[in-house]
């Protein structure tokens, strides 16, 4: 029994809008998997929740006319993995969304819930960064669109604005098209866990597959939010398809990262997951995208 | 205290009650309907005891609100048991194969195990394991429990070539 | 013949369709909910506690405060009661303490309408402490100055024991040996059985019935009769189905004060289940300890001498104390025979932490991987083989320990490691593993394994059992010991079929005890109860069988020693000739108008014997050396726990065994805030207890040596599979990386840094 003091379920998005309105200081609630445990935690203990749990309006995998994928907040781990745009244009994503806690987890969690709960240790959030992710809010005065990395602003904490609602997470073509990701999640245990660090790197190569055209590389808990390695990337562009070039990446992500030291995990260690992961990230991603090492 | 009018189908039977909007799905299950194979072992989802199908789908029934289940299909482990008490296939394998000591992961198990085998896919080696992690077990090492699943798998799939 | 097969459980059907029935499956609705409030201080006292707004939360029935309890200080271990003083448990703890002792110490409890209103009112209740500084180490407590936690203990030393065999001294000073010295630590672990710790309580004839998931009905109810000053049979103690116990339930956690808060509300039933987040902090953990070795060797690896200290860290109340401690040094004592002299001291010591108590194997775990790591560390150094060095080292056969009179019957040692070199390429593998280069290394590692089977001659070792045979011949049992997932109901059953001459299909084990009907018996600890149950079965059984012939006497006219019972039938001994079937004598007996007779037999068995339980496992790993991060490859663990009585339900003890020390060797640990001694993963998100994916193949062998003291030739087996792997790995990293880490679990937060040091980063 969760110490809820009122609940009210939307069944329209403009109703939900309309909710958060007339409660203010309520909740919104997707799938629970973070907000139930935090009402049980104490955290939010008495708090008053809108459930849009069952807007399935906001369920799915959809591709707009430009080719822009449109990844409704709602749709939880395992459909994004099973979708088959999903597969097709943005694998990785699915792959990612994969390694979240275990089978029961991925089918109740949500992606729009998590990238709201501004957590960096996200297992969709780094190769969302990677992918140049928008997100599409939608509140009273209208939809606006907002990068990834500027919807994140602090640990815990993004750019919803009050009676704002996630209403979709858009990747444009040009991020995805001829590319190939590979994510890799670091953690104590090979399910059921929250990753120590999470890296996600994607590739476009050359015609010929011997010159790295675009590499991006996006993490999970190497700063205070999932975040880009910059330096990383650039160090990569234009360069041949080598070990070198790997290497230099992986050694220049260390410029922008900023892990911390908690009982978690040392910033060292982290750091040396940085390099390590980036470096055997950018290798499979350039593997699946046809190149040789 | 707030009640909301939930019907739905739980094993097979249409029913509906009344149940507080602060309810879990396992706290509906187990009190309600006295479904006491639905497990409580963390009341986070963590540990895997309290899973349930819903719409085909396996969920910790403890981190899913109980008004939720309003126009779902749910089914628990006591809806594998044959008309005439005969047991199903996977509930004999795991007798079989010694996959049960303390018993209390079991029913979950099976439900993700029935989830599994009623996907119609097939599974490596990996994949299997990879869809059996989201329990803990702390009698068993997970050896018995993942033989009785690969091996109901198996007996399946042969006895649809064989159809 | 029904015992060495692999029937299936007898709780099997129940348990796959969702239908036994486990604690919380049994409480009537409308229970009352407590829920206990923990100290967030982890020393001091409680100076006022102010309850009034928590009282006013609707649906709140009572709260109950550390200044309300009586004044009866109680001991919470699972040992049978002695009746020598100086052997009784220390009684260190009250229902509710003011005295805070750790960061999460019981100080309050609520009883409410339901759970809700109970944590409300938990948050509400303001405290006021007088905080003293925390210890979190043997070692600090023990320092000058630290804070005393019980006022009988300076220096927080709860025992302080030592041993000399030899004249340690004089040994040392053989010329040419090598000194080898080592320091090992092993870290708190928890049980993480997946059931909560759960009771219920409520009042029925003037006295109190406590329906919880314990290991120990019996003594659950000494220990509440005790903690509330009441006759001992006032109290009635009901044990369902339990899900998983490994010695967490070995203790009297809160049954005490679950039976008092219903006494405070008029008896009515009062349902007191703790959170996963409690279950870390507020029942028992394993007691971490460090080891410092120091062997004195000859070149050619026979051991001259060794000496050992152990500090274990207690935490903040006694429950099984300086018993696990001992038992860690038996380890030293006797798994290796130095040839002149060994000496080892042990302390325990009172910390801010949670309280240690019996955990699968109590105390060698611990020993196992200090003596283990320790020995390789010897071979590595003296580039000694690790099996010949153990073969020259080891307890040899014919051993007999003065103490337990445990006799080492077997070659067990050599067998088991037979076993294990053979499934696992020992001697290629070890081969091919030698100087590898690269970042990704294998390596092969192995461990003996000790242990006994149950706890004579430290504590009693008593059984009862009660069989009575129905009208349609079949048997009904009951018997003190319990079921918790180790599948003993049904190698009882075997047993008695085995011995009665029945069908096991016709055995009837009441699984649930009940104080006021259950036989009394011990329950389920010490790997004691298929040998000292055994005993029991055998002899009641025999009662049994002789009362049943001498019916037949009457009804065959023939005399009752040349007569048998096979298969449910009375045969004649001589040629087999079946006479009558035990359902109709057993219907006769029933309802003859001329002689009608209850057949019935109970009996108890006092043991005064134990076995040692020996093994071994060998472990193959794979080191991932830039991520810090160990996969076992295969592993392997062989025992000798003589007879099987089930080979199937034995091999899947064994898993679980094996899993639990992969995971101590591995990834469990709990870890603690120093600033605050509270404690930081108290959830299985932040523990981290494998999943299926964190196992390997689990591989169990046996050696099936007839265990000459025992009933049906068995010995233990519950614990000894959670002892050995965690060292095995531990080898196996060693010679994959030439890393000796002497602290587990090999954490990639640990393996990091000492991979960093020695050049491979």
């Amino acid at each position: 029994m969760y110490d809820i003091e009122a609940l009210y379920e939307a069944t329209s998005e403009a109703e939900a809008i309309r909710l958060m309105q007339q409660y203010p200081t309520a909740k919104l609630i997707a799938g629970g998997s973070d907000i139930l445990i935090q009402i049980r935690e104490g955290k939010l203990a008495g708090c008053t929740l809108i459930s849009i749990q069952k807007l399935d309006s906001l369920r799915g995998v959809s591709m707009d006319e430009d080719g822009t994928l449109r990844i409704k907040p709602l749709t939880s781990f395992s459909h994004i993995t099973k979708d088959p745009l999903i597969k097709k244009h943005f694998r990785v994503l699915g792959e990612a969304v994969d390694t979240a806690g275990g089978p029961q987890i991925r089918n109740i969690a949500t992606i729009g819930g998590n990238i709201c709960n501004g957590v960096t240790s996200s297992d969709s959030g780094s190769t969302l960064v990677a992918y140049d992710a928008i997100t599409e809010l939608t509140s009273p005065d209208g939809v606006r669109r907002l990068p990834i990395q500027e919807f994140y602003t602090g640990p815990g904490k993004v750019a919803l604005k009050p009676y704002e609602l996630l209403t979709a997470i858009l990747i444009k073509k040009e991020s995805y098209e001829n590319c190939e990701g590979h994510y890799i999640k670091y953690a104590m245990r090979e399910a059921m866990d929250i990753a120590t660090l999470g890296c996600s790197v994607n590739v476009r190569l050359s015609d010929d597959k011997t010159i790295v055209e675009r590499m991006r590389v996006g993490f999970a808990v190497a700063a205070p939010v999932p975040i880009r390695a910059k330096s990383a990337e650039a160090a990569a562009k234009g360069m041949p398809v080598s070990c070198k070039t790997i290497n230099a990446a992986a050694k220049a992500a260390l410029l922008d990262v900023s892990p911390r030291t908690s009982w978690r995990a040392s910033k060292e260690l982290r750091l040396q997951l940085v390099e390590e992961l980036t470096k055997r990230a950018f290798e499979q991603a350039i593997i699946l995208a046809g190149g040789e090492l | 205290m707030q009640k909301q009018l939930v019907r739905c189908t739980i094993n097979g039977k249409e029913t509906e009650t009344y149940v507080d909007v602060r309810a879990s799905l396992t706290d509906m299950l187990r009190n309600e309907y006295k479904l006491t194979s639905v497990k409580k072992g963390c009341e986070v989802g963590e540990c895997g005891a309290c899973t349930v199908i819903i719409d085909g789908e396996c969920y910790n029934s403890c981190i899913y609100l109980a008004i939720w289940a309003d126009g779902k299909n749910i089914r628990t482990l006591e809806s594998l048991l044959g008309p005439n008490g005969e047991l199903s296939d996977i509930q004999q394998a795991f007798i079989d194969e010694g996959a049960v000591q303390c018993g209390f992961c079991t029913p979950g198990f099976i439900m993700t195990a029935l989830e599994i085998l009623e996907s119609g896919r097939e599974y490596t080696r990996e994949e299997l394991r990879k869809q059996l992690a989201g329990h803990l077990c702390r009698c068993t090492g997970y050896e018995n429990i993942y033989k009785a699943v690969e091996k109901t798998l198996k007996k399946r799939k042969a006895q649809s070539a064989n159809k | 013949m029904s015992v060495g097969k692999s029937v299936p459980r007898v709780d099997a059907f129940d348990k796959v369709t969702g239908r036994a029935k486990y604690t919380d499956d049994l409480i009537e609705k409308g229970a009352l909910i407590a829920k206990v409030l923990h100290s967030t201080i982890a020393n001091g006292i409680v100076v006022k506690m102010d309850i009034s707004e928590a009282s006013a939360i609707p649906g709140v029935v009572k709260i109950i405060t550390c200044f309300d309890v009586p004044d009866i200080p109680f001991a919470t271990a699972g040992h049978p009661w002695a009746l020598e003083k100086s052997h009784q448990d220390v009684a260190d703890r009250h229902l509710l303490n003011r005295r805070v002792r750790l960061y999460g110490d019981d100080i309050a409890a609520v009883i409410a309408e339901d759970e809700v209103a109970a944590s409300r009112a938990l948050r509400a209740i303001k405290v006021e402490y007088e905080q003293y500084p925390h210890v979190l180490s043997p070692e600090a407590a023990m320092a000058e100055g630290a804070s005393q936690l019980h006022k009988d203990y300076p220096k927080n030393i709860l025992a302080h024991t030592s041993f000399e065999d030899g004249d340690f001294d004089s040994a040392i000073l053989e010329e040419g040996l090598i000194k080898i010295e080592g320091t090992y630590e092993t870290p708190m672990v928890q049980h993480c059985h997946i059931e909560l710790p759960i009771s219920y309580a409520y009042m029925e004839a003037g006295r109190i019935v406590v329906v919880s998931a314990t290991q120990i009905p019996h003594i659950t109810r000494r220990v509440v009769a005790q903690a509330l000053g009441l006759p001992w049979g006032k109290i009635r103690v009901i044990k369902p189905y339990l899900g998983g116990g490994f010695g967490n339930r070995q203790d009297v956690l809160y049954e005490p004060l679950n039976a008092y808060l219903s006494q405070q509300v008029g008896g009515r039933l009062v349902k007191l289940e703790l959170t996963r987040e409690e279950t870390f902090y507020a029942t028992r953990v394993r007691h971490a300890m460090k080891f410092h070795l120091t062997s004195y060797v000859r070149p050619n690896g026979r051991i001259v001498a060794r000496k050992c200290t152990v500090l274990s860290n207690q935490g903040a109340y006694a429950s099984h104390g300086h018993s696990v401690t001992s038992k860690s040094m038996t380890v030293f004592r006797q798994l290796y025979n130095d040839e002149k002299a060994k000496k080892i001291e042990g302390y325990t010591v009172y910390t801010n932490m949670p309280s240690a108590g019996a955990m699968r194997a109590y105390g060698v775990p611990q020993a196992i991987f200090a003596v283990e790591s320790h020995a390789e560390d010897i071979i590595t150094r003296l580039n000694l083989d690790p099996i010949r060095f153990r073969q020259m080292n080891m307890m040899p056969v014919g051993y007999h320990d003065p103490f337990s009179k445990n006799v080492n019957y077997f070659d067990s040692f050599n067998q088991c490691m037979e076993k294990g070199m053979e499934y696992i390429g020992w001697n290629e593998k070890r081969a091919l593993y030698k100087n590898q280069k690269g970042p990704v290394r294998r390596g092969i590692g192995m461990s003996l394994s000790w242990y006994n089977t149950g706890v004579w001659p430290i504590s009693l070792e008593i059984s009862s059992c009660r069989m009575l045979i129905n009208e349609d011949g079949s048997l009904q049992m009951q018997l003190g010991e319990t079921e918790i997932g180790q599948g003993a109901d049904t190698a009882f059953s075997q047993m008695a079929a085995e011995t009665l001459g029945v069908r096991f299909a016709d055995v009837h084990i009441i699984s649930t005890q009940d104080t006021d009907t259950t036989p009394f018996g011990l329950g389920a600890y010490g790997s004691r109860q298929t040998y000292v149950a055994g005993f029991a079965i055998k002899q009641t059984a025999l009662i049994l069988k002789q009362k049943i012939l001498k019916y037949a006497e009457k009804l065959e006219h023939k005399m009752a020693c040349d007569m048998d019972i096979v298969s449910g039938n009375i045969v004649l001994k001589s040629n087999g000739t079946v006479l009558r079937s035990l359902a109709a004598l057993a219907e006769e007996a029933a309802y003859s108008m001329e002689h009608a007779e209850h057949l019935t037999a109970e009996s108890t068995y006092q043991c005064k014997s134990n076995a040692y339980s020996f093994g071994c496992s060998f472990a193959e790993v794979e080191v991932d050396i830039p991520l810090g991060k160990v996969k076992i490859l295969d592993i392997i663990n062989v025992h000798d726990c003589g007879q099987l009585i089930n080979p199937q339900l034995a091999e899947a003890q064994v898993h679980g065994g094996m899993s639990m020390s992969i995971g101590y060797g591995l990834g469990e640990q709990m870890l603690f805030d120093e600033k605050t001694g509270r404690l930081l993963n108290d959830n299985l998100l932040d523990y981290k207890l494998g999943t299926l994916l964190d196992h390997p193949h689990l591989e169990a062998q046996f050696v099936e040596n007839y265990e000459p003291s025992s009933a049906y030739g068995t010995k233990g087996l519950g614990e000894p599979p959670a002892i050995p792997c965690a060292s095995a790995i531990r080898n196996a990293v060693l010679n994959a990386t030439g890393v000796a880490v002497n602290t587990i679990p090999l954490t990639p937060h640990r393996l990091f840094p000492a991979f960093k040091d020695a050049g491979l980063i």
